[in-house]
């Protein structure tokens, strides 16, 4: 049986080892952007059946930005949007025959912590300065700033994992099963992981807004109205 | 095969055995108390299901974290090479 954690290499490209996550990463990131780029060329006032669907998923993101971070969505629509229609594609590609999902393997899932980790960083520093920023590591008094230090790095790792973890369980369990027992005995399993993947993908999102919103509402000076709020 | 590897299969077995048991405790409760809320107060159930799932998710980790040391005790293990 294939090691979960082991990248076998296709083919390289200069020096570069080329492995079938990148190859699928590349798909999708092609599939996404020239579909977001053909879909948005003719986009009509009175909207058409495709552009409505469109619409449908930004105001749905939106919505949840706005029930989530209890902000107005636009500085954040780009990021977290992405995010989730990546994460959501690239867990729905197990779906094409012969793909893996690339977030079944640990590099994909670390390059999108990362984003996390470093979009935190840049909405705190935007939000209140590089000063307010660094000062919320030592929110309630400086006795927290190495715990606040640590949290910061595990969540960010916890992040990883998770998706990891859940995307790569299905996949493997789905080889395992293959294996042992034939050609049609795993399609529930194969239910359940879109299920499971487009959980991952909305809680991926979610919690990368939860993140983001508490580093800006620590690195904002309280207001009356926000302090009403909490 | 060696002692070391009998071990390293057996520890992964035990990790991924009690590694669900904490986890699918504390979730049953969860779901348990969301649907109780959700019973009295159905206008809420939209964001208490969302609270549920991340919720969930973050309990659904520690389990996911058993897994990923069972697979590095089986596939990655520094001892055995």
């Amino acid at each position: 049986m294939n090691s979960p954690l082991a990248n076998p290499v296709l083919f390289h490209l200069g020096p570069v080892p080329i492995t079938s996550p990148v190859l699928v990463t590349w798909a999708i990131m092609l599939t996404l952007s020239l579909g977001a780029f053909a879909l948005t060329r003719r986009l009509a006032l009175v909207p058409g059946p495709t552009q409505a669907m469109l619409e449908l998923i930004v105001e749905t993101v939106d919505a949840q930005i706005r029930d989530t971070m209890r902000t107005e969505p636009g500085p954040y629509r780009a990021f977290i949007g992405t995010l989730f229609v990546f994460i959501f594609t690239a867990n729905w590609s197990g779906l094409v025959p012969g793909a893996e999902p690339p977030t079944a393997h640990l590099e994909t899932d670390a390059a999108l912590a990362l984003l996390v980790f470093l979009a935190v960083i840049v909405f705190g520093i935007r939000a209140g300065g590089l000063r307010g920023y660094l000062a919320s590591f030592a929110a309630p008094n400086p006795v927290m700033i190495p715990l606040n230090f640590v949290e910061s790095l595990t969540r960010t790792f916890s992040l990883l994992v998770r998706l990891f973890g859940n995307v790569m369980s299905g996949v493997f369990v789905i080889g395992i099963v293959l294996s042992l027992a034939g050609l049609l005995v795993p399609i529930p399993l194969m239910a359940l992981d879109l299920l499971t993947g487009a959980v991952q993908a909305y809680i991926f999102a979610v919690l990368a807004m939860v993140f983001i919103a508490q580093a800006v509402g620590e690195a904002k000076p309280l207001t009356p109205k926000d302090r009403s709020d909490t | 095969m060696n002692w070391l590897a009998l071990a390293s299969i057996v520890s992964a077995a035990l990790a991924v055995s009690f590694g669900a048991i904490g986890p699918a405790l504390g979730e049953g409760r969860a779901v348990a108390a969301a649907m109780d809320a959700i019973a009295r107060q159905p206008e809420a159930a939209n964001t208490i299901s969302r609270t549920l799932f991340v919720g969930l998710a973050m309990i659904e980790t520690m389990a996911i974290y058993c897994l990923v040391i069972a697979l590095l005790l089986l596939f990655a293990n520094p001892l055995l090479k």
